[in-house]
């Protein structure tokens, strides 16, 4: 058992997500950022989609019940245990009675706290995790809240590992994210597709886990910005008669009625997720197979990270 | 064959042909969104193998649909723009509740939020422009038109349909086996009831001791 102390500002348990659900108006949720919450699993022994927490700008603090193994990962944050400063990136072995504190964010939003054996809730359609506006999954469907309990399911104990330094995330800075234009492209004049290729957008403190909203220059529409609802997918840019961008996430509306100009590839989704509001974003155009190739890649990278073994 | 039996037909081909590489779809009134993973099925292919089957949509027999009656209670507290939208299309509000209550509805998606059933088959008489001013909050359960719609909200939330009344029936409820009651393709009836069996069905809802008709 992991006792919360101080949950954070919000803090909710993700696993993989809940698949096929979209078609009736429920949303996948799962981590923000994928390859994080995977690493963090791994570091733990866990399956990469086995439930872990996902916490945003400022993380738990948790007192541990029984000897464990945790590893957090995803945004640059402080982290001590029983008030000795602890690595992120890293299995960490914890004895009864030790208290994890994870601070704030440095760089990134979005951090991720695994236990060996996953978090132990009741899955709900064949998933554990949260998704906050339909009170759904996870801990009775809402963040963790002072004094909850999360039960850790059964596990042996991992080998001591840590993530290489290059294979770890660089979050902050300016950033581009890769888009395949579409699908209402159409809707909006050359001028307006010229303004969404060529400006920078600021990350608004308004953005969640359902999108990321931007601010900048106006994207100019050609025929009203209304369209006959249809779905979202994971990464759309839709822009309302505001002409402001928002990139939808894990969270997202299943269909809507905003015209989209075009999606960020998925693998570019935890870049746009993990910035901080001020942090500048610009939009880069690259085809289909492009995109299917960088996604290879990605996918490839993510997948040949060797964690190094730690002496004990 | 109207464009959204299409859209719910070639959804249903691309289930029962368990393309490979199709991961969910979510249809709405005229798309379909197929995702896909592209690392187990090539673009190019996929686009072609779903043009055929959306030929083939346009004359495949799909199951029958299931029918449904929801109790839907109109009156002024539950459907605080009952009188507003009477005004508004010339009608009294018993022609616009006899209307709206006569006609038999078919759920065309599932979206904006869990559960939330857009339907077609309102009389023509009752189309009429969306509020001017969308409601900040919506209670969960609110019957209400909206151009040539008809919607039940299924959790407090914004909207800007008109209200016209309230189901006390539950469309989502995430602690449920099946946290969803309606499906694309469903076909819904309302029987109109008064305030007091709506607080009676709310009730037995609550002690989880009511289900609506389904056929």
């Amino acid at each position: 058992m992991i006792g919360v102390v101080d949950p954070g500002p919000q803090t909710t348990v993700q696993d993989a997500g809940r698949a096929g659900q979209m078609r009736y108006g429920i949303p996948p949720s799962g981590p923000v950022d994928r390859a994080s919450f995977v690493l963090a699993n791994r570091l733990v022994g866990n399956h990469d989609g086995a439930a872990a927490l996902e916490f945003t700008v400022m993380g738990p603090r948790l007192s541990v019940e029984a000897p464990c193994s945790i590893a957090v990962t995803g945004a640059d944050v402080p982290l001590t245990v029983n008030d000795a400063p602890a690595l992120a990136w890293t299995t960490l072995r914890l004895a009864a009675g030790d208290v994890v504190r994870v601070g704030a964010a440095r760089a990134g939003v979005r951090g991720y706290v695994a236990f060996a054996g996953g978090i132990d809730v009741p899955p709900v359609l064949g998933s554990r995790a949260t998704y906050l506006r339909g009170r759904m999954g996870g801990m009775h469907g809402r963040a963790l809240a002072r004094d909850d309990r999360l039960r850790l399911g059964a596990a042996p104990t991992p080998r001591r590992r840590v993530v290489p330094d290059a294979a770890r995330p660089r979050w902050g800075g300016d950033i581009v994210l890769r888009v395949v234009l579409g699908p209402q492209t159409d809707r909006f004049t050359e001028a307006g597709v010229a303004t969404f290729l060529d400006s920078t957008y600021e990350v608004l403190p308004q953005s969640d886990r359902m999108g990321a909203r931007l601010n900048g220059p106006r994207i100019g529409h050609a025929r009203g910005h209304d369209i006959i609802s249809d779905g979202i997918a994971l990464g759309a840019v839709q822009v309302p008669g505001d002409g402001q961008p928002i990139v939808l996430l894990v969270d997202r509306q299943s269909t809507g009625g905003y015209t989209k100009i075009a999606t960020v590839c998925s693998f570019d989704v935890a870049r746009v997720g993990q910035a901080k509001p001020g942090q500048r974003v610009r939009f880069a155009a690259v085809d289909i197979a492009s995109a299917h190739r960088l996604l290879r890649d990605s996918n490839a990278a993510l997948a040949s990270v060797e964690l190094q073994e730690i002496a004990s | 064959m109207d464009v959204n039996t299409r859209v719910r037909a070639l959804e249903y081909l691309i289930d029962q042909k368990a393309v490979p590489g199709v991961v969910e779809t979510v249809p709405t009134y005229r798309a379909l969104l197929v995702y896909y993973d592209p690392l187990i099925v090539d673009y190019d292919a996929l686009c072609a193998q779903l043009a055929t089957l959306a030929e083939q949509a346009t004359t495949t027999a799909m199951p029958p649909a299931r029918e449904l009656e929801l109790p839907c209670c109109y009156d002024g507290e539950l459907g605080p723009d009952l009188e507003a939208a009477a005004k508004r299309l010339t009608l009294s509000v018993d022609e616009l509740v006899r209307l709206h209550a006569g006609a038999e509805y078919l759920v065309y998606f599932i979206g904006f939020t869990p559960g939330l059933p857009y339907m077609t088959g309102a009389p023509e008489r009752l189309t009429i422009p969306r509020l001017d001013t969308p409601r900040v909050k919506v209670p969960a359960g609110s019957v209400a038109i909206g151009g040539i719609q008809c919607c039940i909200y299924s959790v407090d939330s914004p909207g800007g349909f008109w209200l016209l009344g309230r189901t006390p029936v539950r469309l989502y409820d995430p602690s449920a086996a099946e946290p969803i009651l309606l499906r694309p393709g469903d076909r819904v009836r309302f029987r109109r009831i008064e305030r007091r069996e709506f607080d009676d069905i709310a009730a037995r809802v609550a002690a989880g001791d009511f289900r609506p008709v389904i056929r």
